[in-house]
């Protein structure tokens, strides 16, 4: 089905996760069999080599972010950084207050963190956004009282795209003394994340992104002025000074570190050419077919992000319709839930066209001819499903399907 | 998820795609499910009115590929059946012929609402024209 330039299946659901850079697993190699020893070792020549190992990766991580190396601690992904920075500020600073300000659209690590917080008592403000996914930095600084002790906004949506406005938060929570953290997973390697423009306390990082390995990830948290303490979630050996206890994963971290060094490296020339696939991909299947719809701010986005709602046709079967081409859908019937994409409703997208969305993530290993192909498989089985939806052939006929009793 | 081989085919090569005239003799027209939910389905039947068997049938779905090989195979299923056979089918033929995990379950009674729903419509359609028969009767 394919032509010669294509190899299917093609993957574009970089959102995801990446595809680990060949350069990347090179640097993992070493440190498996023959440099295996634990960074804690302090003791041996096997530990030391390996805790140099460690410490070059921070270094690569925290120059990306423009950090210092004490403030990077590393976790086994941005999941578990959300629940540190959140559960470990509300732990620690519980006697200075009791409300944490986030916004709906966040992670479900830092959603379900601050829903578990609400349980033990603490008050979490959860506010809007507009139609294009964007929290008003204004309802951020009212909704602060003298007992917020931490707002928590992430960078970048990973079902959008849609870039926050973190500089100005950053600015809101500094002059008010209020601790801040960014989810900055989908951000790290694709946008520039700068933890000192941003004005951020503490910024969860995550390696496979970015095409690094899974299972690895950082949290970064301030040194100084002010410089933030955490209660651990994980009791044991106290490592990562005391923030993160358990062994680190000595390759993962490589990986991490070398993943960065070339995001640091590459970012900004990669970012031009993802974005112009993705502006291709878009244009390309906006102007073969109508009634498609952007979700999220056309322009503060991900350069590779692309959340489209194809109106009267369902986004399961539409993947199914492109089964060689990985993408990923807010219908309901691709999670255990039966809900369509919270984020999407939030934008206050219709579930109709919530359940019709497809999220396409471009990377950096995808092609000017794969951008192609798959604008015109879309075409094809956007129009091979609409000829089956008796939707389509309402709205053909005039119906206005708003108004239409539904028999459920 | 993994798609049965049925389930796929019928995605594929969907049986009975198109539509009938509401307004045509014989056509029971049953809509169900709503956007919202992410499921429509759109059945109609053409019935043989002196024997009522279901000579046609036609869908059209919105929805995820279990739904729309959930109705595929009840347009097949129905033709040539009787009404009452037809009303006989249940959801559970439908899980097991195509292998419906649980979560899709609820695309199999979808369809077999929607030809109950076309049934039903069938019926009311007849007898509006059988009153309307029978009073006209009356007047002369």
């Amino acid at each position: 089905m394919a032509p010669n330039t294509v190899n299917a299946p093609i993957y574009m659901d970089n959102n995801a996760t990446t595809p680990m850079n060949p350069r990347v697993l090179e640097a993992m190699l070493p440190y498996f069999c023959e440099e295996f020893g634990n960074a804690a070792s302090r003791i041996h020549a096997f530990g030391w080599r390996a805790e140099e190992a460690v410490e070059r990766a921070r270094e690569q991580i925290a120059r990306l972010i423009g950090a210092a190396l004490k403030e990077i601690v590393f976790t086994s992904g941005a999941t578990e950084s959300d629940n540190l920075a959140l559960k470990g500020v509300a732990e620690m600073y519980q006697e200075k207050g009791d409300h944490i300000i986030t916004q709906v659209t966040e992670h479900k690590a830092v959603l379900d963190s601050a829903k578990r917080l609400e349980r033990q008592g603490f008050e979490i403000t959860y506010l809007p956004v507009d139609r294009d996914g964007l929290v008003d930095p204004d309802d951020v600084r009212r909704a602060l009282r003298e007992t917020t002790i931490l707002i928590s906004i992430m960078a970048a949506n990973n079902e959008i795209g849609v870039l926050q406005p973190v500089s100005e938060i950053g600015r809101i929570a500094k002059e008010r003394g209020v601790l801040f953290h960014s989810d900055a997973a989908q951000a790290l390697g694709k946008i520039t994340v700068d933890v000192k423009a941003w004005g951020t306390d503490l910024v969860s990082l995550s390696a496979h992104k970015m095409y690094g390995p899974k299972g690895v990830g950082a949290l970064y948290v301030r040194g100084r002025d002010p410089r933030v303490r955490l209660s651990p979630m994980m009791d044991g050996g106290g490592h990562e000074r005391g923030m993160r206890s358990g062994t680190l994963d000595v390759p993962g971290i490589v990986g991490f570190g070398a993943a960065c060094e070339l995001a640091y490296q590459e970012m900004e020339a990669g970012a031009e050419r993802i974005r112009a696939l993705r502006d291709r991909l878009q244009s390309g299947i906006l102007s073969h077919l109508e009634e498609v719809y952007l979700n999220g701010h056309p322009d503060r986005r991900l350069p590779g992000t692309c959340n489209l709602s194809f109106a009267y046709v369902e986004g399961e079967s539409l993947m199914m319709g492109l089964n060689e081409i990985a993408v990923s859908s807010g219908s309901a019937c691709t999670s255990a839930t039966l809900e369509p994409s919270y984020v999407l409703r939030a934008l206050g997208v219709g579930d109709e066209l919530a359940h019709s969305s497809i999220r396409f993530g471009l990377g950096r290993f995808n092609t000017e001819e794969e951008v192609d192909y798959v604008i015109k498989r879309v075409k094809e089985t956007v129009e091979r499903l609409r000829e089956m939806s008796p939707l389509y052939e309402m709205a053909k006929e005039g119906i206005d399907l708003s108004s239409v009793q539904w028999q459920t | 998820m993994a798609y049965s081989d049925k389930v796929i085919d019928h995605y594929k090569n969907p049986r009975n795609v198109g539509s009938f005239s509401k307004s045509e003799q014989g056509v029971g027209t049953g809509i169900v499910g709503a956007p919202e939910c992410g499921d429509v389905m759109k059945l109609q039947i053409k019935v043989n009115e002196k024997t009522e068997v279901i000579e046609e049938a036609r869908f059209k779905t919105f929805g995820c590929g279990s739904a729309i090989a959930s109705s595929s195979l009840i347009t097949e299923w129905v033709k040539g059946k009787s009404i009452e056979e037809a009303l006989a089918i249940k959801n559970t033929e439908i899980v097991s012929e195509l292998s419906l995990p649980p979560v899709k379950i609820h695309c199999s009674v979808l369809a077999e609402d929607a030809i109950k729903a076309a049934i039903a419509d069938y019926k009311k359609k007849t007898d509006q024209a059988g009153n309307e028969t029978h009073g006209h009767h009356r007047d002369q």
